[in-house]
């Protein structure tokens, strides 16, 4: 985003020390690569472990994002447009997850939805059993990723204000067609913004994970878990693969960013 | 895009190893005794100062114990330990961290230590471990067998292959003849404990010593088979100790008589 004509933006102070903020990101990064193994790279990410991991990475990283958006977007709509006794506490509860250290976060999964669990009645009567499968996978990654998006989209509805959903209801619009007209349209790019965040979570994914899932050839073990593996016997391997998840991320990362540019239409993005 | 949590740890541990590294070049002890080669602690004069031991994650319980007999035979010194994964304080330990002594849980990551020239002499064998079956309390699914963990009807988490105690386990059941279907390939010990304590699995393969460690939340099923793969464990000063003297009176602590006492009584079995 371009600062507007005549104003140069920001005092030269803010540049240095953002600049210190910006190297101290991105210099990791060049000591990663600058490690890297050129000439093994190839047969090193397309091992059969390596792209299995990348493959149920992106597989389990997609239903999680899908499942951010299903049940995110309700809760950040009731977040930001009722109000019901305890919405703070509600508010900072569905934050837990972000400052949950992602292990702790893996052992509460772990006793709510295991086999000596909380929720272990209906699940035995149900017949289903989730420990050392995908779906556990998918399930701790939406439940660290959750935030990211329900934050996200809170912000961008009370950003964006409830004067066209009034407007719209006076000229006879009922509530779930405000919604789908009015106010999904207006935070559609944070919303975009929100499920990539959400996404790169999942992506990031280890702790949780580990803790509650397990890890298996292309059941369970994520592109980080066997990066964490590699890393035991092969580091050069583990490089390698933290490459491919850099690189996955910047891609996917990038791509959301336009997508949501053009969706915007121009105008200035909400996050 | 990982968690703030983490990078804040990354800077913790980044000021832990800028301490450790200014508590160790402080260290510098002009005392001249010499270390005599008598087993018993009571007979070593040790110098004063400081030392950091670099140890298993497996030895934390006995190290933390004989840090601090040693401590109590030999005034006006200091222990400090560092408990991680053996290739993990490899990766640390050749990356310049500032260890004195380095105590190994298997020979493999000794040997990239010695390779690499920086292990003063040869190390010394100080103890063994063997694997053991650990079940919830109770038993469950009634595991007495190592074969019946070839059953598919039995969850068993195993470690991975690239880990000491996994490779352990593909030892044995080459041996063996018994193939484990495992639900899970973890990446450490501690790891499997967690899968089979909080009743998740049916049975977890880890060593004697962690079963005993463990208490009460995790029941031990011996099998005769696990003398096929006896782990060894080494102890060796690093070549860049500047506290060559109380390094090598701590290596003879362990070797010696008290350290060897309370290594048995976890479990450990001798060298």
């Amino acid at each position: 985003m371009k600062a507007s004509s005549g104003y140069a933006g920001v005092p030269r102070w803010v540049l240095a020390i953002a600049i210190i903020g910006a190297l101290f990101v991105v210099l990791p990064l060049v000591a990663m690569v600058v490690r890297v193994n050129w000439g093994q790279l190839i047969p090193l990410i397309t091992s059969k472990e390596s792209t299995d991991a990348l493959l149920l990475s992106l597989r389990t990283s997609g239903a999680a994002t899908l499942l951010c958006i299903i049940v995110g977007v309700p809760m950040a709509l009731v977040l930001a447009r009722t109000r019901f006794p305890g919405q703070r506490i509600v508010r900072s509860l569905v934050l837990l997850p972000l400052v949950l250290p992602p292990v702790v976060g893996g052992i509460a999964l772990l006793y709510t939805f295991g086999r000596q669990g909380l929720l272990k009645a209906p699940m035995d009567f149900l017949g289903i059993q989730i420990a050392f499968s995908t779906t556990a996978v998918i399930l701790a990654q939406t439940f660290v990723a959750l935030p990211f998006l329900v934050l996200s989209l809170e912000g961008a509805l009370r950003t964006v204000g409830t004067r066209y959903e009034a407007i719209g209801a006076t000229l006879g619009a009922g509530p779930t067609t405000v919604l789908r007209r009015i106010t999904l349209p207006l935070v559609l790019p944070a919303l975009v913004s929100g499920a990539v965040l959400s996404f790169a979570r999942a992506l990031g994914e280890f702790g949780a994970t580990l803790t509650f899932a397990g890890s298996l050839q292309g059941v369970t073990r994520t592109l980080p878990l066997e990066i964490y593996l590699q890393r035991e016997s092969d580091p050069d391997a583990a490089v390698a693969l933290a490459l491919v998840l850099v690189a996955v991320a910047i891609l996917v990362v990038g791509l959301a960013h336009q997508a949501s540019l053009g969706n915007a239409g121009g105008r200035q993005r909400l996050l | 895009m990982t968690l703030p949590v983490r990078s804040f740890a990354a800077l913790f541990m980044a000021a832990a190893v800028i301490m450790g590294a200014a508590a160790c070049s402080s260290s510098s002890n002009g005392s001249s005794a010499s270390v005599g080669n008598a087993p018993s602690s009571s007979a070593t004069t040790a110098p004063g100062g400081t030392i950091i031991v670099f140890a298993a994650a497996s030895l934390k319980a006995t190290f933390t114990k004989l840090g601090t007999e040693f401590q109590a035979a030999n005034p006006g010194t200091t222990v400090t330990f560092s408990f991680a994964g053996s290739s993990d304080l490899v990766t640390q330990i050749t990356g310049g961290a500032p260890a004195d002594v380095f105590a190994s849980a298997d020979t493999k990551n000794m040997t990239k230590l010695t390779d690499a020239k920086l292990i003063s002499g040869t190390p010394v064998n100080f103890a063994t471990n063997v694997l053991e079956i650990a079940v919830p309390p109770g038993n469950p699914a009634g595991v007495k067998t190592f074969a019946d963990l070839g059953k598919s009807s039995i969850k068993t988490v195993i470690c991975a292959v690239a880990v000491p105690c996994g490779a352990a386990t593909a030892t044995i059941e080459t041996a063996t003849g018994v193939t484990i279907p495992a639900v899970s390939q973890e990446s450490s010990v501690t790891d499997v404990l967690g899968k089979v304590s909080s009743g998740e699995a049916d049975a977890g393969l880890v060593y004697v010593t962690d079963v005993k460690g463990a208490g009460t939340s995790v029941t031990g099923v011996p099998f005769a088979e696990s003398s096929t793969a006896v782990n060894t464990y080494p102890i060796g000063a690093l070549a860049s100790t500047k506290s060559s003297a109380l390094s090598q009176a701590f290596i003879a602590f362990v070797t010696g008589s008290t350290g060897q006492g309370v290594l048995s009584d976890a479990g450990f079995g001798k060298p």
